[in-house]
């Protein structure tokens, strides 16, 4: 117990002095533009295949089921698949991808940085450390997570429509009544919610489990693990408070 | 100048460094010599700040960095450039952006001067037509020149350099020493070399630090080492029974 309360006071004391006075602004712009762009583009083409089959799927399941009871129309889908993929879908399972593919790779970025001696080096020349490695992924990461996520309710609801297209279930016209139907903001609102605490919980716990690594190559990969399993278990406990709280 | 005076430092209850004190004068190559575990890198990196010692001062021409506050601390960092035992080059940047990434952080200058600078200083290292690569494109002898670059871009006061030589083929050794000698005296520099290499010790020692299991054990000249005769020191620079008997016979 005690070191889980030693170990939260190091994160939060990291935390706070990620996001202390940059020496220059520009730079801490330039390396948060930069850690964008990787995060951004670079899990652009996971999200993008993964929402739309998570889409197509949806359409199938509740196809499959909705035939069986005659009574529901099929338009319905299309509001089902969209709220699903607003509300949950497309929030969660693009932060737990992303949990795996940008916080390992953050966490054993700044790991081997700071067993090949990179990190002195920054210090050594007088640079914040925390506020220029850590701060620009923390930014980057919630401001390009929310965006990764809208582009992930698109493709999932393109997904699904183009599945029920190609299994005969409902017509284009169909479909897309029932996904314009009901639409409510608030639900957009807590997806963006979920999206920008997910993109926070990701990139600042696998950001504390790299830049604090001790030891050699087994250390890094232990601490890849931790980042991706521990923000995975945290992001699924942030997602019930948000439901909970916000529903 | 840079002192230091009565260092310790503990990990947990192992005492590693148990009181150091020392000087090292500017203008100069300072030597730290030692076995392993003697407490080198641990001196080391209490000077630059990476560690915190337990107890003891530091100074740095007469500024106690132990009692300064955070921003008086990171002023004096920008005057100090260091060389580590890896290169630490940041693998993500070219040479190029690697040297000059100092100037890019704390300077105003702009991209033509900072260029200039860049150009100057890998010239100055024999490094020319480098500027491209990245650092996993380069031999460890480069790599050590990209980082005495880097180091010396500010044009810092003070010069840390930790087992500069580490890695290297005996020939290159000499050649990153030399380079270290020479600009230690160009700039008129207080460089403090970590190092347990008998040819950097006879080679450019103009001032040696004998650490054996976190105390000083012995301070002189290059030359005043090879009077030892007896003891820890002459353990260590006759490590082995041929050079031991070697010295034994030799006339001085």
């Amino acid at each position: 117990m005690i070191k889980f309360f030693e170990q939260l006071g190091s994160f939060l004391t990291l935390m706070y002095n990620s996001f202390s006075k940059p020496e220059k602004a520009q730079m801490y712009w330039k390396e948060t533009f930069r850690q964008a762009k990787d995060i951004g583009v670079g899990s652009l083409p996971i999200i993008a295949i993964v929402s739309t089959f998570i889409g197509g799927v949806s359409a199938v399941q509740f196809a499959y089921q909705f035939r069986s009871i005659s009574l529901v129309p099929m338009w319905w889908i299309g509001s089902i698949v969209r709220k699903g993929m607003i509300l949950e879908l497309a929030p969660t399972v693009s932060a737990l991808l992303l949990a795996g593919k940008v916080g390992s790779n953050i966490a054993s970025e700044l790991g081997t940085m700071r067993i090949s001696e990179q990190i002195d080096a920054y210090e050594i020349m007088g640079v914040n450390t925390p506020a220029y490695l850590i701060g620009p992924k923390i930014a980057a990461s919630v401001v390009v997570v929310p965006m990764l996520v809208v582009i992930a309710v698109g493709l999932g609801i393109i997904g699904g429509w183009g599945a029920g297209l190609l299994g005969g279930f409902f017509s284009t016209t169909e479909y897309f009544r029932g996904v314009q139907d009901g639409f409510d903001g608030y639900d957009v609102f807590i997806m963006l919610v979920k999206a920008v605490l997910f993109g926070l919980t990701l990139s600042s716990i696998s950001c504390y489990k790299g830049f604090t690594v001790e030891g050699g190559a087994v250390e890094i990969g232990k601490s890849s693990t931790q980042a991706v399993v521990l923000s995975s278990i945290v992001m699924m406990i942030v997602n019930f408070f948000v439901a909970f709280l916000l529903l | 100048m840079i002192e230091i005076k009565n260092i310790k430092k503990n990990f947990g209850s192992q005492q590693v460094l148990k009181g150091i004190s020392a000087s090292f004068d500017t203008g100069k190559c300072n030597l730290i010599i030692g076995k392993s575990g003697s407490g080198k890198t641990v001196t080391l990196k209490c000077m630059v700040g990476l560690f915190e010692p337990d107890e003891g001062d530091i100074f740095y021409d007469g500024r106690n960095i132990t009692t300064m506050d955070f921003h008086s601390r990171k002023a004096i960092r920008r005057e100090i450039g260091m060389l580590f035992q890896g290169t630490a080059l940041f693998d993500s940047l070219t040479v190029e952006e690697n040297v000059q990434f100092p100037l890019d952080m704390f300077t105003n200058q702009t991209a033509a001067e900072k260029l200039e600078r860049v150009n100057f200083c890998l010239g100055r290292v024999n490094l020319p037509n480098t500027n491209k690569k990245y650092p996993g494109e380069l031999s460890g002898g480069m790599k050590k020149r990209v980082g005495i670059a880097r180091a010396i871009v500010m044009n810092p006061r003070y010069l840390f350099c930790d087992e500069p030589n580490s890695g290297l083929d005996p020939k290159t050794a000499i050649v990153i020493d030399h380079l270290i000698k020479e600009i230690t005296e160009e700039y008129n520099i207080t460089t403090v070399v970590n190092t347990h290499d008998m040819n950097s010790v006879m080679g450019i020692g103009d001032k040696v630090v004998f650490l054996h299991e976190g105390l000083k054990y012995w301070e002189g000249t290059n030359k005043q080492i090879m009077e030892i005769t007896e003891g820890e020191l002459f353990d260590f620079i006759f490590a082995s029974d041929f050079l031991k008997d070697l010295r034994r016979n030799a006339k001085y």
